[in-house]
């Protein structure tokens, strides 16, 4: 049979952020509108009620994030939109579908802070409050899109990645790329791969809801259907009632972490870019990625050796795929929209001689290639 | 006594959870059988029930109760209750809340869900104070009153929450305490029965932290003031206002028919898929 | 070193040059089968301040998104103009708004009154857009005519598309003309009231 040729759509960041939801199989929606994330409520509440879905706009971002993660209870994919302001509002429910184990999926596209800071200015500042945002100990899964392209895929893993893990997935976009517009090709149905939660297949009286399991993700009933189990913020023991127990807190906390970590090749996307030969190599995320590998071209052109690594993973932190880099480069730049987040994780991992250099732009502007370009010189 | 028996049997995790966490002569105690009672005289299964609560003494009611059961963070449960009604509407969602869960740092949330109909049942048990962290001064502590947080004297004026939830737009609001068991037997019952936002406000009592400060007694004597300080909604439409300056009115405040956000949404997809015209 | 063609449309918010921007690359990227990457810019000042709109092509995947240096500047009111005129490189094309642009920073531009033409032909400002999307068709030679009118008809308001799909077809005719006529400005059509 001939392969149908992709229909190929110009579609922005935030629109195709909406369709891969949708292919995902994302049926609820609540949210508060604020630039530069608006468009995603706009267009969704439009699409879902057409397939039978829900669109709520709540009275703030911490109502939104609330009702994402009720409806999710009851076996409902649900999301939610929003950037900085509200993600901050956000961090407290966060916390809550973290101890619940609620799958969910948080979309924050980044611009300029603190507070209100620049509602239409592009950032990457938030990459450590999506990884340590709400208190306590706990493991997030955050993604990055650089391109319209991987706003559809990156959304679709998402949510697997949330309904495998038992976990809230953020997606974090930049201003840039959640406004530029650029040619996508969706693909069939057929050829998405969709994951949906475990559920439990022991009778509701045998159903323990929070028992270990070798993966440590344990089958999750919907509310509703029988099981009826309850679901509290406070730590708990593997019944689900609140436990003061260190012999049960310890090994919870520990299963929380452990889930994300035994799974970590899993959740790894990158991208690495001419770093087979690179003398220097640069890691980068978001839409600096791409004036990243611009300058990896025009450097390569003048006959110096650089190669990229961008992230799509932010957390958890790419640790292997930056040891590999380093193998072979003993130079390194990172170059990111704030005062350095990421080049310090970078820092963390490297335990050889590698220097590490930054560029930190913090004036509401893009990296361009060019001051890349220039950084390559200073230090090569 | 054996009917009480059959209720414990079958609407409590007696195995899992008890002693529970209330004070001896705590009003929730009361409320808690309440709601069974009509629960159970409602018909529901138990497997259509969601009970979601927030943070503080009433927060930890759920745990006790064998639904499906949802312990939220401070001030939010109505927000996930409203995830959970929308994206499956066919379950009965109640959610218990104490004055300051509900309309301190819910009070945002509490108007809200009011103002949109959403089918809810809300039931508020306003002991004004904040009880689980040791009885500071709430939104529905009265102005004069002592707490540990207003040792002085509070200089704040109270929320009358079933007021408020009638103003804010709920289809069905009522005010019972716990003194009058039976009233709110039938509150909740009804409340239950109506499509939309309802409220039911269970004045209740803190006798170890509120009633301590302020010289009100045990918890007999504060439920005793209870009854001395209701006036049914018909007997308060005969009084002088005057007359009505130091009680509170118990009994149904409103009950309108209102559509349900539910219904609405409804419409709102029939229009997206073009079924119905806009 | 791979094509890279980079445009950059500018004015003021409400003159509809992000929207251009969308039929454009649109018309470039799904009907002529490029590599297209559109941005914008907007801010606190959007409504009635500047407002701009990139359009990269390529034969290849676009990396860096915003333009770099322009091969072509629309630029619909005076300040644009000036602003962004440097940023054009040496053999780079302006094209004007002579409605509103009455001072021209370089030797070479095409001067065209997209404004004045929607309100005497049109009767309609709101389609100076259009003929000027029509007009930077026809001088870069970026896209193909026929993709550009689909695309116009694609995104433009139902009952809308004669009144578009005329203006456009005005503006590649005021762009044939331009170019016979280079550099000299169109003062033909210019009323003095309205400078």
């Amino acid at each position: 049979m001939k392969k149908k040729k992709r229909k190929e759509l110009l579609l922005q960041g935030n629109e195709a952020i909406v369709e891969g939801a949708l292919k995902a199989g994302c049926r609820f929606f609540a949210g508060y509108p604020i630039t530069p994330a608006t468009e995603i409520s706009e267009i969704l509440s439009v699409k879902l009620p057409k397939v039978d879905g829900t669109f709520i706009q709540m009275e703030d971002e911490i109502a939104s994030l609330g009702a994402v993660i009720g409806a999710s209870l009851t076996g409902t994919k649900s999301m939610t939109a929003t950037s900085g302001p509200g993600f901050s509002l956000m961090q407290e429910n966060l916390g809550f579908a973290i101890i619940t184990e609620i799958p969910c999926v948080i979309v924050d596209a980044m611009r300029g802070g603190p507070s209100t800071g620049l509602p239409t200015s592009p950032s990457q500042s938030d990459v450590m409050q999506a990884r340590w945002g709400t208190h306590g100990d706990h493991p997030i899964i955050v993604l990055c899109p650089s391109t319209v392209s991987e706003c559809f895929t990156l959304t679709i893993k998402a949510f697997n990645f949330s309904e495998r893990f038992r976990n809230p997935v953020i997606l974090l976009v930049d201003e840039v790329v959640a406004h530029m517009r650029e040619k996508i090709a969706i693909p069939d149905d057929e050829e998405i791969e969709v994951f949906n939660r475990v559920k439990p297949t022991v009778p509701p009286e045998w159903y323990i809801p929070y028992q270990d399991t070798p993966r440590g993700v344990p089958p999750m009933a919907d509310f509703g259907e029988g099981y009826r189990y309850h679901v509290t913020g406070l730590t708990h023991d593997i019944r689900g009632f609140p436990t003061s127990r260190p012999d049960e807190i310890d090994p919870f906390i520990r299963r929380l972490f452990r889930k994300i970590s035994q799974n970590f090749g899993e959740m790894q996307i990158g991208e690495f870019f001419m770093t087979d030969d690179a003398d220097i190599s640069i890691v980068a995320y978001g839409c600096v990625a791409r004036s990243a590998k611009r300058a990896v071209i025009d450097a390569r052109e003048r006959g110096i050796k650089v190669g990229l690594l961008k992230l799509n993973t932010i957390w958890p932190f790419m640790r292997t795929a930056v040891e590999k880099l380093v193998a072979k480069s003993k130079i390194v730049i990172v170059p990111e929209m704030n005062m350095g987040q990421i080049s310090r994780e970078v820092k963390r991992v490297i335990k050889s001689d590698v220097k590490v250099f930054t560029i930190n732009k913090v004036d509401s502007t893009i990296i361009t290639p060019e001051e890349i370009w220039a950084r390559i010189k200073e230090v090569s | 006594m054996a009917e009480i028996t059959k209720l414990i049997h079958k609407y409590l995790r007696h195995d899992k959870k008890f002693p529970h966490v209330w004070c001896p002569g705590c009003g929730i105690g009361i409320m808690l059988g309440a709601l069974i009672r009509a629960i159970d005289s409602s018909g529901y299964d138990k497997d259509d029930i969601v009970l979601v609560s927030g943070i503080g003494c009433t927060g930890r009611l759920p745990v006790y109760v064998d639904f499906n059961t949802l312990h939220t963070t401070h001030g939010r449960a109505l927000t996930f209750a409203t995830g959970i009604k929308l994206a499956k509407p066919r379950l009965k969602v109640i959610v218990v809340m104490g004055d300051g869960d509900a309309i301190a740092i819910g009070g945002n949330h509490f108007i809200h869900a009011a103002r949109r109909n959403i089918d809810l049942t809300s039931i508020i048990v306003n002991n004004s104070v904040y009880g689980m962290t040791g009885g500071q001064y709430s939104p529905a502590t009265p102005y004069g009153m002592k707490t540990t947080t207003s040792m002085y004297s509070n200089v704040e004026h109270d929320f009358k929450i079933a007021e408020l939830a009638v103003t804010a737009g709920a289809a069905f609001v009522g005010r019972g305490t716990v003194y009058h068991a039976k009233l709110l037997d039938s509150l909740f019952e009804k409340a239950f029965h109506k499509a939309g936002f309802s409220v039911v406000e269970v004045i209740s009592h803190c006798h170890t932290q509120y009633g301590r400060l302020n010289r009100m007694g045990s918890a007999v004597e504060m439920m005793e003031w209870q009854r001395d300080h209701a006036v049914t909604v018909e007997k308060a439409r005969q009084m002088k206002s005057d007359e009505l300056q130091d009680k509170f009115v118990i009994g149904v405040l409103v009950d309108r028919e209102l559509p349900p956000y539910e219904e609405e949404y409804e419409k709102v997809r029939k229009w997206a898929k073009g079924v119905d015209k806009k | 070193m791979a094509f890279r063609y980079d445009i950059r449309l500018s004015g003021s918010g409400g003159q509809g040059l992000i929207l251009i921007g969308i039929i454009l690359a649109e018309a470039i990227g799904i009907y002529d089968g490029k590599y297209v990457v559109q941005t914008q810019s907007y801010g606190p000042e959007a409504r009635g301040g500047s407002s701009k709109s990139e359009v990269v092509v390529s034969d290849t995947e676009i990396d860096y998104p915003k333009a770099m240096k322009l091969d072509c500047l629309l630029a619909m009111n005076q300040k644009s103009c000036d602003d962004y005129y440097m940023d054009l490189k040496p053999d780079g094309l302006l094209i004007v708004d002579s409605t509103f642009v009455t001072q021209i920073p370089l030797p070479k531009a095409y001067q065209i009154p997209f404004t004045h033409m929607a309100r005497t032909i049109f009767k309609r400002e709101m389609v100076a857009n259009i003929i000027a999307l029509g007009a930077l068709a026809k001088l870069t030679g970026i896209v193909s005519p026929k993709s550009l009118e689909l695309s116009v008809l694609s995104r433009v308001p139902k009952g809308t598309e004669k009144l578009n799909r005329d203006a456009l077809r005005a503006g590649i005719k005021a762009a044939e003309k331009a170019k016979k006529a280079f550099s000299p400005r169109i003062i033909s059509e210019r009323e003095d009231e309205d400078t």
